[in-house]
């Protein structure tokens, strides 16, 4: 498709707005100052609005169909929820506004904050983190002040290797250091833990349950070892999906966590953003928590304050407000039994795929699943046919490939994640186009090799564009 | 059950298949001790017509104030209809980050178009394609430089925005990143004779914010030499993007890194976030910027495509020898600022530039022509000025609640006491202005 720019045209756009000033006559700044020209495409709004719903086509989201991106959680979006975010109450509110002024607005936040309090089994609760992995930056922030009040200098942040890459992104931003531990059948295995955790192991990140979709049944021994060293207990919420309602981290023995309020709270991800990152602590963490925090007197009023000894602020204002609003919605139209449900599904459909695909792809790992299972396209390399092949052909049949190569443990990983809101029929129908794709594989290789054949363009010289880098018109 | 859309007889089926015979022997691998034995204790669910009655009545809580001088880093502006109906296609907003290039080509594209007039717009070699808002992005700036210049230090000119610099404030102590400050001087500008002085004690960075926490447009010519002849890196903010409609292209003055806020670019106050976060650069640093940045290729038929380029340095593939932790950042709302721009055109942006710059101008002189003194006596500031008043906060609050009117963000934070920040924007009509004026002068 042509860009703005190829389509801009001098003179085209036609946009006015009102001067009531008219008369007024105002200095001008001299020309160390003043622009010249503004080089943005003229174009009429017709032409613009053409440009960008033929773009929309060019594009894919769950509104359209199946997503199984594993850890992603693209679950249905709720029209409701958009219908209410669009309120001008909510859009035009200026953050700086007195409270007296936002009491409804301040009222949203702080049940919120009671909410995810709730379900995490957490003492209190900062909305300002506007992602998953500027949550755990979060965290660890507040992990780290905390250490730094005990005048302890711990750097060792210990991951399993099926971590998020976030997790050793985030430590290395606060300067700590990262050790890897070795899975065992997936998960993290205990001894070897007590092996690497001593008085310098600042904490163990960990995701539960894990990207292979395990749950970790060892949690509780985990939590102990790394408390007989003094070290904390960080939980990635990415996968909350898969026991929301069923279980609470809080009660597992982590001390902070941050949730992906885009994914397990459904509001739209956006083409990879904007998203929430919420973050949870246990009561000895809370006075370390980014101001402003919101709370309520008894008489209702709702106002700000700061913890006693806050690690500052970790973004402008007090975070992404109409995410929140979303994932707040959310949560009132599903209540307690709804969000069972949430878990039970996805984690049912989850393991429905699973069974049904196992023959065809075989994963090391055999076991039950919760939200999201990998699968392997490992015994395909024999007929010249990669992960990404299979995922490319996935496209010809209508479907968003999952996510691939990832967790790294497994060799040619497909991790797919179904969601609760997917139907048994669109499973199936997923599931098959899976199983055509392996006999192809066997009888017309070059078929699946040469895939997609049917969208808007074929694969994209990725090489060529690191090369001959272009990254403007 | 609400959004599922099982069946009884679909579940029954699924779980022949696995060969279990309820959900619950799906959860057994949950010990025992720490299975919640109880319902979550929140409020019953609603459905939509409830629900909808339920905001409505929550909302009834806050008050409606129609006349809004308030800006101090986020800024009340006409939103053309255009945005919102892109915005609001499915395609766009239920999608994820473009992984898979051949089914993102709409986003992908519309990025590159993103990062492409931003570019244009303040003369950067290179923009990604967004952070999460103007504060973290200075912040990964900073950073940016440190993996630069590897000194340790930065400068700051203490007129930058009180919550950007609480953010600072967070991040570098435990890089081990010391922060300085320069003061401004009597007319709120950075006094260039003693930047000068203070850059020779080897700083990565200095960052500055223009137009500044006080609206005045800061002398980026001089400051760009002075830069250069210390060997300091450039680092500039900007909180209001509508100034750029009249102000010449920052990297004209040898900015390296821009840091901007793109809330004024179609994205509405919405109480603080999302915002957009601009990040952008000179093409010899394009390796240490972090975030996503899209990149124009052909595809195997040598068709034009656009995918995600330089993965390399991204915490996905690097993990923790990543430029950055970012991963999700404010895609849709980088289309809005796209959608925004291209719907005012060149004239049609400029044109909103101006009347900001001249509406916040004639209420200066109004309360000028009426006896009241500015903070600063420096005309050189764009749609927000700091007006000296002598009065308490709460009673300047209460006087202008009387007519509906919310503005002057006190400057206590910079020991100005005296001292209200006011803020005009195409949105406040003359008649606005003139309440504004008359309610300032009684009493």
């Amino acid at each position: 498709m042509k860009t703005l720019k190829e389509l801009s045209k001098k003179g085209s756009n036609k946009f006015e707005i009102e001067d009531d000033l008219a008369f007024f006559e105002v200095e001008k700044l001299n020309e160390d100052y003043l622009r010249e020209e503004v080089e943005i495409p003229d174009v009429s709004e017709v032409t613009l609005i053409r440009h960008f719903i033929n773009l929309s086509k060019l594009n894919y989201g769950v509104d359209l169909n199946f997503y199984p991106l594993g850890s992603c959680t693209m679950k249905y979006n709720p029209k409701i929820n958009e219908e209410v975010a669009k309120k001008e109450d909510f859009l035009y509110l200026h953050p700086l506004l007195s409270i007296e002024y936002v009491q409804g607005t301040l009222k949203i936040l702080w049940e919120l904050q009671e909410f995810l309090k709730e379900i995490t089994g957490m003492d209190a609760f900062t909305l300002q983190p506007a992602a998953g992995a500027h949550g755990e930056y979060t965290g660890l922030r507040i992990m780290w002040e905390y250490f730094k009040d005990k005048g302890e200098r711990r750097k060792k942040v210990i991951l399993p290797d099926s971590a998020h890459g976030t997790n050793p992104a985030s430590s290395s931003m606060l300067g700590l250091e990262v050790v890897e531990i070795e899975s065992k059948d997936g998960m993290v295995d205990p001894e070897k833990l007590k092996e690497v955790v001593d008085e310098n192991t600042f904490a163990l990140m960990l995701t539960n349950p894990n990207t292979l979709g395990f749950f970790e049944k060892d949690i509780l021994k985990i939590s102990e070892i790394l408390k007989s060293k003094g070290a904390l207990l960080y939980y990635d919420g990415a996968n909350l999906n898969g026991f929301i309602g069923i279980a609470r981290p809080g009660d597992m023995g982590f001390d902070c966590v941050h949730l992906n309020l885009h994914k397990t709270f459904s509001t739209p991800h956006g083409g990879g953003g904007p998203g929430s990152g919420p973050v949870g602590v246990k009561e000895f963490l809370a006075k370390y928590l980014p101001f402003p925090v919101i709370e309520k007197n008894e008489d209702d009023f709702f106002y700000f304050s700061k913890p006693e000894r806050t690690i500052g602020k970790v973004r402008s204002f007090f975070g992404n407000f109409t995410v929140l609003l979303k994932g707040y919605l959310y949560i009132r139209e599903l209540g307690s039994e709804g969000l069972k449900e949430v878990a039970k599904l996805s984690v049912l459909n989850a393991n429905y795929i699973k069974e049904k695909l196992k023959k065809y792809y075989p994963s090391p790992f055999d076991r039950v699943v919760k939200h999201e299972c990998v699968l392997s396209g490992k015994i395909y390399k024999e007929y010249g046919v990669k992960t990404l092949d299979i995922a490319k052909r996935l496209m010809d049949y209508g479907f968003h490939p999952p996510t691939i190569y990832f967790p790294h443990i497994v060799d040619e990983a497909l991790m797919i994640e179904p969601t609760e809101t997917e139907s048994k029929e669109t499973l199936d129908e997923f599931i098959e186009a899976m199983i055509k794709i392996s006999e192809e594989i066997k009888t017309n290789p070059t078929l699946v090799k040469n895939a997609p054949h049917t969208t808007y363009i074929s694969r994209p010289d990725e090489v060529r564009a690191v090369k001959e880098l272009k990254v403007k018109w | 059950m609400k959004f599922i859309p099982h069946t009884e007889k679909d579940i029954e089926e699924m779980l022949h298949e696995i060969g279990i015979s309820s959900i619950d022997e799906l959860f057994e691998d949950i010990p025992e001790e720490i299975k919640l034995k109880r319902d979550l204790n929140l409020p019953p669910p609603l459905n939509e017509l409830e629900l909808k009655n339920e905001i409505d009545e929550i909302l009834s809580l806050n008050l409606k104030l129609k006349r809004i001088f308030l800006g101090g880093g986020a800024y009340f502006h006409f939103i053309p209809a255009t945005v919102n109906y892109v915005l609001s296609r499915g395609e766009f907003y239920t999608s994820y980050t473009p992984y898979q290039p051949e089914l993102s080509q709409g986003i992908l594209q519309a990025l590159f178009e993103f990062q492409s007039i931003l570019s244009d717009l303040t003369h950067a070699d290179v923009t990604n394609s967004s952070m999460y808002d103007g504060a973290t992005s200075l912040v990964e700036a900073i950073f940016m430089a440190e993996r630069i210049k590897k000194r340790g230090k930065v400068l700051v000119s203490r007129s930058l925005n009180p919550e950007y610099n609480e953010v600072l404030k967070t991040y570098l102590p435990p890089r081990e990143i010391t922060l300085d400050y320069i003061d401004f001087n009597e007319n709120g500008e950075v006094p260039l004779e003693k930047l000068k002085e203070k850059v020779k004690e080897g700083y990565s960075s200095f960052v500055i914010q223009s137009p500044n926490y006080f609206g005045i447009i800061e002398n980026l010519k001089e400051i760009g030499k002075i830069l250069k002849e210390s060997d300091t890196l450039f680092i500039l903010t900007i909180t209001e993007g509508i100034s750029l409609g009249i102000l010449k292209p920052p990297f004209d003055f040898g900015v390296d890194i821009l840091a901007m806020e793109g809330q004024s670019f179609g994205i509405p106050l919405s109480f603080g976030g999302p915002y957009l976060g601009i990040l952008q650069t000179k093409k010899e640093y394009i390796r240490e910027i972090p975030g996503r940045i899209i990149g124009e290729t052909k595809d195997r038929n040598g068709k034009r495509a656009y995918v995600m380029t330089l993965r390399a340095r991204e915490q996905d593939i690097k993990r923790d020898k990543a430029t950055s932790n970012i991963c999700t950042n404010n895609s849709l709302n980088a289309l809005a600022a796209l959608v925004y721009l291209s719907t005012l055109g060149p004239s049609g942006f400029k044109k909103v530039a101006e009347i900001n710059y001249k509406k916040a101008h004639y209420l200066a002189k109004r309360l000028i022509d009426e006896g009241f003194e500015l903070k600063f006596k420096n005309l050189k500031f764009f749609n927000e000025f700091v007006l000296k008043l002598n009065i308490e906060p709460i009673r300047l609050k209460e006087k202008l609640s009387l007519v509906g009117i919310e503005g002057g963000i006190p400057l206590r934070y910079f020991g100005l006491d005296d001292s209200y920040l006011f803020t005009v924007t195409e949105m406040n009509s003359r008649e606005d202005i003139e309440l504004l004026v008359c309610a300032l002068k009684e009493g």
